[in-house]
């Protein structure tokens, strides 16, 4: 059994986030370049050059690349070999979280759904938490912003609706959010389990660094480049000023589902896709 | 080249006649910034018949909710958030004398009617570059709903902030014209 302090979890929960909203991913950065090179529309162009820009002076002064600093999501890989002193495993995210944003000057985004009376410390954070072998600690931060969350969606298909009705429901659900979630975007596709595994799958598939294809599934990595294609055939465009590039990367991911369902999850994830993740 | 257009406050209908869907635009002068919360408070004033916490004659708003600045800086990242939210409530405020607004993403049928029957005009910033944005704000203060925190309103000085023009007061909508312009397929 392997000791880790919940003080680490904070202090390590902290640093991420701040890291995540002031530190574009490389990622990001070369999809971003490599969208420059075919963008045809001028103003998509200008739109482009302004992410670069903006993710250098967000790095260098050590500002939020964008203000809308995000749901804290946390994905938490426990091993089970793993025994937490001081305080519980939660808690010490949750204090993480309180931490990054107070100390980070980063926005406060969270508020009760009725009243809408803002929480005051972007908590309570939303932790997903799975129990593997070994005794390590693996933790991803995702803030996620509420722009793009707001143009996902979840659909019911039924089995008959194929591969053809993913494909569709895909295509809609984009051009449908259009110019609000900030393209480029990158669409997370999850498909099949169940309702909520399907929204947890897309979710899932968008720490994947953008543009990295299925690496499991030949059939998926097919669908993500028709997927990218069609995507960036509607002319939406950076800004949803018009172009090419409406999405830097598609991501879809699969697991088996019940005989009488087809569960299909869309995420969409801003240009501002930022995630970053510590081994304990 | 984009060649941008000099834009200065307080917004006129002069101004506004001028500028079609498309153009960019560099404006200058004071903005108020205001978002959900604050526009539900401001609607509900209205409707009560209450006098108005700020001003809004001429004025522009910018649908946004900073980050807390940092000592030493005026103003975190802002940058737009999705404007369709505040749809149910720009007609009302439109009638009261704002002639901007600054956001992103699309707009009612109700709104862009509302835009061409008082004259004004919406411009959308760039979302997700906030930091960039940022350095074209030289002031920021808190003028009404200190509580709502990053939602309260502010007044932001700016300087040559880069917008451009998405709906106009002939009716026209770049987004619609873009994907026109743009697309192979349709959905």
């Amino acid at each position: 059994m392997r000791e880790i302090t919940s003080e680490a979890i904070t202090d390590r929960v902290k640093a991420l986030f701040i890291e995540a909203n002031t530190v574009l991913g490389e990622d990001v950065l070369w999809a971003v370049r490599d969208a420059l090179r075919s963008e045809t529309s001028e103003t998509g162009r200008y739109a482009l050059e302004a992410i670069l820009e903006n993710a250098d002076i967000a790095a260098k002064e050590g500002i939020p690349l964008c203000q809308d600093t995000g749901v804290a999501v946390v994905f938490v890989e426990l091993g089970q070999d793993v025994h937490i002193t001081g305080g519980s495993l939660y808690e010490a995210i949750q204090q993480g979280v309180r931490a990054a944003y107070h100390e980070g000057y980063l926005r406060k985004s969270l508020c009760d759904p009725l009243t809408r009376e803002n929480t005051g410390d972007n908590t309570p954070a939303v932790i997903h938490t799975d129990i593997v072998e070994g005794d390590r600690l693996r933790i991803v931060a995702m803030p996620k912003g509420g722009g793009s969350e707001n143009m996902s969606r979840t659909a019911m298909l039924t089995p008959s609706q194929g591969i053809e009705g993913i494909r569709e429901f895909v295509l809609r659900s984009v051009a449908e959010a259009g110019p609000n979630p900030c393209p480029p975007v990158i669409v997370g596709v999850g498909i099949g389990g169940s309702l909520e595994e399907a929204a947890l799958l897309a979710k899932k598939t968008l720490l994947r660094p953008a543009g990295k294809p299925n690496g499991s599934d030949e059939r998926l990595a097919e669908l993500e480049r028709e997927l990218l294609r069609d995507i960036n055939d509607l002319g939406i465009g950076p800004q949803g000023f018009g172009g090419r590039t409406t999405a830097l990367a598609v991501h879809v991911d699969m697991i088996p589902c019940h005989i009488a369902s087809l569960p299909v999850a869309v995420n969409i994830q801003c240009h501002v896709s930022r995630y970053r993740e510590a081994v304990i | 080249m984009i060649e941008p257009i000099e834009l200065h406050t307080p917004l006129t209908g002069e101004a506004c006649e001028k500028l079609r869907a498309g153009d960019a635009v560099l404006l200058s002068g004071t903005v108020l910034t205001g978002r959900d919360t604050a526009h539900r408070r401001l609607f509900e004033a209205i409707v009560r018949g209450d006098e108005l916490p700020v001003d809004l004659e001429g004025m522009v708003m910018f649908y946004a909710g900073p980050t807390p600045a940092r000592p030493g800086r005026v103003i975190g990242s802002v940058g737009p958030t999705t404007s369709g939210r505040m749809d149910a409530y720009t007609p009302a405020l439109l009638e009261r004398g704002l002639r901007g607004m600054i956001g992103k993403g699309k707009r009612s049928s109700e709104v862009k009617e509302a835009i061409v029957r008082y004259g004004a005009v919406y411009f959308a910033a760039m979302g997700g570059v906030a930091a960039l944005l940022s350095r074209s704000v030289v002031e920021a203060r808190v003028v009404a709903y200190e509580e709502l925190g990053p939602e309260a309103i502010r007044m932001l000085k700016v300087e040559r902030f880069p917008l451009f023009v998405i709906n106009d007061c002939r009716g026209n909508d770049l987004y619609e014209d873009a994907v026109r312009n743009h697309q192979f397929s349709t959905f």
